[in-house]
């Protein structure tokens, strides 16, 4: 549970996964905020209005899914690190999930890593598609990473090279 | 021990200069805290408490606290969480009140 | 002596925009800080920060701090004294003692001062808290991100606000090892979103949870392992529930308390506000204390976020100036926003504490136009 732990149960996800249609279609965002607090950045990175603006800077992100084209430049903007972009229609088995990584050593594009799920747990092994590291970015760097078709709701990070624990 | 690699930031360091902690010589970078070198040079027991003799290391690191007195070049009761390090220093483990000579 | 019109104590957030704003009204400011550069504690907030675009959202607080600093440093109207401690304020003539330089004294003779000093870090009793190795949060990210020195190997964090959480989250991205994050209440206190990040790290956070005693090694005298234990609802501690946990360093992170000294010698009148981190002034609106011309903003007032701390130093600064006469029309206009972005960041629930602390604490009235 968020609260006590900070790892959302199932219900507590619900609300915010993107409905499956549009999973379907490409690309989409999944905002993990569950807790009003004051910020906004999300709905200024957003250049074709899907997040949607804020009437109180205290509201959770509203998001207008068809507007969404899954391009993630809020991932690296949100300051609670809780954007990541799916994209279900990659292969006939395999999703991408794109997730902000600020730890070192970054992932080359092309290497297996690890995926782990929100409780940083070891859940299968992903290969980096796509590093995006530019001034834009800022040093929270955004990585592309395949991950098994029925895993696109659960892997949240990545480790790179040994168990750093 | 020292960051070397940072994903976030990076340390701008002064000149290697040489210090003397209980006699010991050690290594760290001008303008930086005693505290930081000595921590880098695995010293964490800066002083002992005034009347139970308990080791003592520093807690706020920025100078409010005055868990981290020790002697420096002499003088007692400096605060070495923001004491800048400088060539040739003395630095001294301090016991009790510490003494003025 | 030494004149000016406005002094600012503390070149933290709040110091900071309350320079920039009185400045930008026309007054002439010094700023005094003990330490050797501005920026306060935003030199180690290597996280991107909340609010909203005016509060800087989504820039590190390190470059909050030197795009601020850079401000006042180039602003011609603000002078900056650093490694200058302010020591004393004498009430009877309104003089602030200063050691200057860290060698000197000096004293200087303000007509109005905004007092930003911020807040230290608060303490936990349990026996053998005091081994070496036992560090406040706030002390390991100054002695990791400010100095670039690990505090050790493997960390036991108390306390899940938002230091421990984002203090836990830096100390991985320094390759340090935190073994669990502990909090005695049963929910997190921080931001939900900050221990999402550390969770995903594979790092335990465990509420109801809390420290029984840490243990040295009987060869340096340092720490070694530290025993924590679950609480129940009535946050007593159960007795066999003890976890022992092989670690080098523990963070402290139970909270700050406003540096008040100078505002307790001035003569201000005081209020023990627990929502707001323990004795702070009473105040209005404005910013102002009960001794007209002392200010307060930041954490000092109240602790809270550094996006509000700033906003609180723009209101401070902007009505010390007003208060000197300076005022090109544009005060009253300037006075409101800030009020109205101070009011949404705390409007929504994790706002409450801080709503219901104030409640006690801000007397109405004193605008300079009303």
């Amino acid at each position: 549970m968020l609260k006590t732990c900070g790892i959302p149960t199932e219900e507590e996800l619900a609300s915010r996964i993107p409905p499956k249609d549009r999973r379907k279609k490409g690309p989409v965002v999944m905002i993990e905020c569950f807790q009003k607090i004051p910020c906004n950045p999300c709905f200024t990175a957003c250049k074709r209005g899907a997040i949607q603006k804020f009437e109180d800077i205290n509201d959770l992100p509203s998001i207008d899914f068809d507007k969404c084209n899954g391009c993630g430049l809020c991932i690296s903007k949100c300051p609670g690190l809780a954007i990541f972009v799916i994209d279900e229609t990659y292969s006939e088995d395999e999703a991408t999930v794109s997730l902000p990584f600020e730890f070192l050593p970054l992932p080359r594009e092309g290497e297996e890593v690890d995926l782990l799920d929100r409780s940083g747990k070891k859940v299968g092994r992903g290969r980096v598609l796509k590093v995006r590291n530019g001034k834009y970015e800022d040093r929270t760097p955004v990585i592309t990473v395949t991950v098994p078709k029925g895993l696109s709701m659960v892997v949240r990070n990545i480790r790179v090279g040994g168990d750093l624990r | 021990m020292r960051i070397t690699e940072h994903p976030i930031l990076t340390f701008k360091r002064g000149r290697e200069v040489e210090f003397t902690f209980n006699g010991k010589k050690m290594k760290g970078y001008e303008g930086e805290p005693i505290a930081a070198a000595l921590h880098d040079n695995g010293v964490r027991v800066l002083s002992y408490s005034k009347h139970l003799h308990r080791p003592r290391g520093f807690y706020c690191a920025i100078g409010n606290c005055s868990s981290c007195l020790m002697t420096v070049n002499g003088e007692p009761n400096v605060r070495v969480c923001t004491e800048k390090l400088r060539e040739g220093m003395v630095v001294e483990t301090q016991k009790g009140r510490g003494d003025i000579k | 002596m030494k004149d000016t019109e406005i002094a600012v104590i503390g070149g933290g957030p709040a110091g900071l925009m309350a320079a920039l704003a009185a400045a930008e009204m026309g007054a002439r400011v010094t700023i005094i800080d003990r330490n050797s550069r501005l920026g306060g504690q935003l030199v180690k907030q290597t996280h991107k920060f909340f609010g909203s675009e005016k509060e800087y959202a989504s820039v590190r607080g390190i470059d909050i701090g030197r795009l601020l600093s850079d401000e006042v440093l180039k602003n011609p109207r603000i002078e900056t004294m650093l490694d200058s401690t302010v020591i004393g304020y004498y009430p009877d003539d309104g003089v602030l003692g200063v050691e200057f330089e860290g060698k000197t004294f000096v004293k200087i003779k303000p007509k109005k001062v905004v007092v930003a000093t911020g807040a230290s870090e608060k303490f936990l009793p349990f026996e053998n808290n005091d081994l070496p190795g036992i560090y406040g949060a706030g002390a390991v990210q100054t002695l990791m991100n400010e100095h670039g020195v690990v505090p050790g190997e493997n960390v036991l964090m108390v306390g899940a606000g938002n230091i421990g959480l984002i203090v836990s989250y830096q100390l991985m991205q320094a390759k340090v090892n935190v073994k669990a994050i502990i909090d005695a209440a049963p929910c997190i206190g921080g931001y939900w979103v900050h221990a999402s990040k550390v969770a995903r790290l594979g790092v335990p956070i465990m509420t109801s949870y809390t420290i029984k005693a840490a243990y040295p090694n009987e060869a340096t005298g340092t720490l070694e392992r530290a025993v924590i234990w679950q609480l129940d609802d009535r946050w007593q501690p159960i007795p066999g529930t003890e976890k022992v946990l092989k670690v080098d360093v523990i963070c402290i992170s139970v909270g700050l308390s406003p540096l008040t000294e100078i505002l307790w010698q001035a003569g201000c009148e005081m209020k023990y506000v627990p929502q707001l981190g323990g004795h702070v002034a009473v105040r209005n609106e404005n910013m102002e204390t009960t001794v007209p011309g002392i200010y307060v903003a930041g954490d000092v007032a109240g602790v809270e976020e550094a996006s509000s701390a700033m906003i609180e130093g723009r209101l401070a600064g902007l009505n010390a100036a007003k208060s000197l006469g300076y005022d090109d029309g544009t005060y009253s206009e300037k006075r409101l926003e800030a009020i109205k972005r101070l009011q949404n960041l705390r409007s929504g629930p994790v706002g409450e504490k801080i709503r219901q602390g104030l409640a006690q604490l801000v007397s109405s009235g004193g605008d300079y136009n009303a």
